[in-house]
């Protein structure tokens, strides 16, 4: 075998004092070649962007490598100059991120950050570096790259946003290309897009790729070999088929087995059961600009004609990417936004046309928890407060309603403790468990979950959507459950919405809806999902 | 871009006509008659003699009417009168315009560009000695008391050093001409504008410094890094840019006051500018002067508010195109 590009050995890197841990990186060796993808996998917190960012030079203030080396084409990287590395960097190493809304300088052209890494260099003439600019934006496949050369960063779509940051990184045909959790701030079909080029690109220009993820699914879809991090230590490393199909470490085995399974399975029949919940006709529209005076007034139909009943003890998932007026369904039903027309039945009132007392009587039986368990629970409220606040002010006394919010931190597994404590002092997982017990203080008969475990670990997201279902059966709920993430849908949902551009263009059981699509737009979904066919190819 | 500015012209046309609605009653429910002050001043203090001037000056006809025909004058380009220094409001404030904007744009020129650039010094040096330094001083401007300081600034670089002229615009007596006239407005002129700009600069270089160091954090800047650009390059191009968006909006602010927020310097400066005018009419209840002195500042600060908004369409694209 060829030397390696990359060879990292024995490496160690410290945190700041008071961390939860002393090494962010603790002993950690590998090796990577010319022309394979290695994907670095593990939860947030592992460490596996931290021997990336060393390689680069660009780890944060206060942490910093103490032990072990880098070797880069037989070069220790951490003994090189930062002069040394500001030439390395670009050139013979270049790095894609996970934001590639924030990874872009909003105030700078395209064509004019493309041509800063020649310009970085000392190469090329201005002229030919504009020239250069449109062929890579070519290359990494831009729809119209002149135009594109000419555009700010938030002109374009969050897709292409990435692709001209790998047209950066690939300027200068670098022998190694980082990639930061490069496809998980995109939609599920972009994604696919995305991974598509990175291993054409790859191919082609023989490159090394180091590609860190959290994403299994996209493991199977990319990797040639995986290291699975764990506290800062690889505890898993092989070929993707190793580790995928027989892998040997627990924790490698434990998260595997906490992706959620694609294959839905035949749900109850719902046909028959009492409806707790009718959509007729629900429209919003969105309009921007305009105001005073004759300027032009931008209209989104956000939600368009959206029919969905919801059955007592039912899930129902609504499925789509970002903008498709998933989210706008969900806050008109909870009426937190005004739709412009339609019915929406709770029980057999009409929540959109409810105001006022009737409006505050109707809200208790339908609560909704959000995607973001750190932005969702006021800091400076103690828990028991976040959960009683809702019963007190439909008139519950003080001392039941904390009497009943520690019955409800018990129910969702938390300690009765956690009454006194403050957001901060918990986790991701538990916030959202915290988020959970405030929606069912109030006793709703419908719960709507916004995106509720997207910002979880996998791991984490198993138990949530476990706690989630077992509610459900326990208190007889009906839910409806709002993701981009087919996975999770196809985990949990009795029923599937798929929605596009504000139109749902198709709804079924959730087995039919992953086993026969109808619908183009379903398929097209489907297809995408990172892991699908090796997953297909295991079930034989 | 014409049709934005057209339509900003037209708001602040409304806008503008309020405030003098709003000023006119304010000052007409303050205490105090000019035709009592003048008639006192005459030394005639009857009944009589007050009627007389009230009916000279407009001031018996109801208020709204009065108000009627001063806005219908503004409209026209005429300010109205000043009884007590018997001349045309428009020219005594044209009259005392240029010194004041001279002192103010002076005072925003030194604090924009000292104020910014000890802020961009302080985060590149965050944590060492000069940035404390920077720091601290800049507290001190912000904290200290506009007239004090400018006292303090008489007493020790022209009482004390005899080193700058501490009052007036220019040499009384001496007539210069040309160049050295221009030189000797220069270094009255120093002391003021300086005192004046104390407290923007502080803000400025409080604001610059918080802002570079937050935009430095940025995922634009690891990419600009990762591209292997020189730290020089990043820090002007891809932080200092991001990190002037807000500093504009303040310098909107402070430009807002460039006529009117100059009462305290000038009184101790002794500068003739619109300032003391406003005082002096204040203290002689001289309303159609002062009415005056409030529509020009207060257009300014429109004016100026503008100004931004299209300074910050060149500098911020998003706002630009979108």
């Amino acid at each position: 075998m060829t030397e390696p590009v990359l060879k990292i050995r024995n490496l160690k890197i410290a945190l700041p004092e008071g961390a939860d841990r002393d090494f962010a990186v603790n002993d950690v060796s590998y090796d990577l070649h010319a022309g394979e993808i290695l994907c670095i996998v593990g939860e947030s917190g592992s460490g596996k962007s931290m021997s990336a960012n060393a390689a680069m030079g660009l780890l944060p203030d206060l942490v910093r490598p103490v032990g072990g080396e880098i070797l880069f084409e037989g070069m220790d990287l951490l003994k090189l100059s930062e002069t040394e590395m500001m030439d390395l960097r670009g050139k013979k190493i270049a790095m894609i991120f996970q934001e590639p809304m924030s990874a872009l300088n909003p105030l700078m052209r395209v064509e004019d950050q493309i041509a800063e890494v020649f310009e970085a260099h000392g190469l090329l003439t201005p002229k030919e570096r504009a020239a250069r600019a449109i062929e890579l934006l070519t290359e990494v496949g831009i729809p119209d790259p002149e135009k594109a050369a000419r555009a700010y960063p938030f002109q374009l779509s969050g897709g292409q946003r990435q692709r001209v940051m790998i047209a950066m990184a690939l300027a200068l045909e670098p022998r190694m290309l980082i990639a930061d959790e490069p496809t998980t701030a995109l939609d599920v079909t972009t994604q696919a897009q995305i991974l598509e080029l990175i291993r054409n690109l790859q191919e082609k220009h023989g490159m090394a790729v180091m590609f860190i993820t959290h994403d299994f699914g996209v493991v199977a879809e990319i990797a040639d070999r995986v290291a699975v991090m764990q506290y800062g230590k690889i505890v898993e490393a092989g070929t993707a088929d190793e580790v995928l199909d027989n892998p040997q470490h627990e924790y490698t085995q434990k998260l595997i087995a906490a992706i959620p399974k694609l294959a839905a399975e035949a749900g109850e029949e719902t046909a028959g059961k009492t409806p707790i919940l009718e959509v007729e006709g629900l429209n919003k529209t969105y309009v921007t600009g305009g105001g005073l005076l004759f300027s032009k007034p931008r209209i989104v139909h956000a939600v368009n004609d959206v029919n969905l009943t919801l059955s007592e003890g039912e899930t129902l998932g609504i499925v789509g990417e970002s903008g498709s007026g998933k989210s706008s369904v969900g806050r008109c039903l909870v009426r937190l936004m005004q739709p412009d027309s339609g019915t929406v039945k709770l029980a057999g009132h009409d929540m959109a046309q409810l105001s006022g007392e009737a409006l505050r009587e109707a809200r208790k039986s339908i609560q909704m928890i959000f995607q973001d368990p750190y932005a969702s629970l006021n800091p400076r409220s103690k828990v028991g407060r976040i959960i009683a606040e809702g019963p007190m002010a439909h008139g519950v006394s003080k001392q039941e309603a904390y009497a009943r919010a520690v019955k409800l931190l018990e129910l969702v597994d938390l300690d009765a403790l956690a009454i006194d404590r403050y957001p901060h002092e918990f986790s991701g997982g538990q916030r959202q468990r915290i988020g959970i017990a405030r929606a069912l203080a109030l006793e709703p008969r419908v719960i709507i979950a916004d995106e509720a475990v997207s910002a979880l670990d996998v791991s984490i997201q198993a138990q949530v959507l476990d706690l989630l279902a077992e509610l459900k059966e326990r208190l007889n709920l009906a839910l409806i459950f709002i993701t981009h993430d087919l996975r999770v849908a196809a985990q949990i949902c009795d029923r599937i919405a798929v929605m596009q551009k504000g139109r749902v263009v198709e709804m079924g059981p959730a087995h039919a809806i992953f086993n026969n699509p109808q619908s183009d737009y379903t398929r097209t979904l489907i297809e995408a999902i990172p892991g699908r066919e090796k997953e297909l190819a295991a079930a034989g | 871009m014409l049709r934005f500015i057209l339509m900003r012209l037209g708001k602040a046309a409304i806008i503008l006509i309020a405030i003098l609605t709003l000023n006119f009653f304010l000052i007409h429910a303050a205490p105090g008659d000019p035709a009592a002050v003048m008639a006192g001043e005459a030394g005639a203090a009857d009944a009589k003699f007050i009627a007389q001037l009230r009916e000279q000056f407009g001031l018996d006809k109801p208020l709204l009417t009065q108000l009627g025909i001063y806005l219908k004058g503004v409209l026209q380009f005429d300010l109205g009168f000043s009884y007590r220094q018997q001349m045309p409001v428009a020219d005594l404030i044209l009259d005392r315009l240029p010194a004041t904007l001279l002192l103010t744009m002076t005072a925003f020129v030194i604090s924009l560009v000292l104020g910014t650039l000890a802020g961009v010094l302080a985060s590149a040096r965050v944590g060492k000695w000069s940035d404390t330094a920077i720091s601290t001083l800049a507290l001190l401007f912000y904290a200290t008391p506009l007239y004090w300081a400018a006292l303090m600034a008489v007493l020790l670089f022209s009482v004390y050093f005899n080193w700058l002229p501490g009052f007036g615009y220019e040499t009384v007596g001496a007539n210069y001409t040309g160049l050295r006239r221009a030189l000797d407005i220069g270094q009255h002129l120093i002391l003021p504008a300086t005192t004046l700009g104390l407290f923007f600069m502080a803000v400025y270089m409080r604001m610059t410094r918080a802002s570079m160091l937050e935009v430095s954090q940025l995922d634009f800047v690891k990419t600009a890094r990762a591209k292997g650009l020189k730290p020089g390059i990043i820090q002007r191009r891809h932080i200092f840019r991001n990190a002037m968006l807000p500093v504009v909006t303040l310098a909107g602010l402070q430009a807002g006051q460039l006529v009117g927020g100059a009462v305290l310097t000038e009184t101790v400066f002794a500068w003739p500018g619109i300032g003391r005018l406003m005082f002096e009419a204040l203290a002689q209840r001289d309303y159609n002067l002062l009415l005056g002195v409030f529509f020009v500042s207060a257009a300014m600060v429109l004016l100026f508010n503008l100004i931004t908004d299209i300074l910050y369409r060149f500098v911020d694209p998003r706002i630009r195109v979108a």
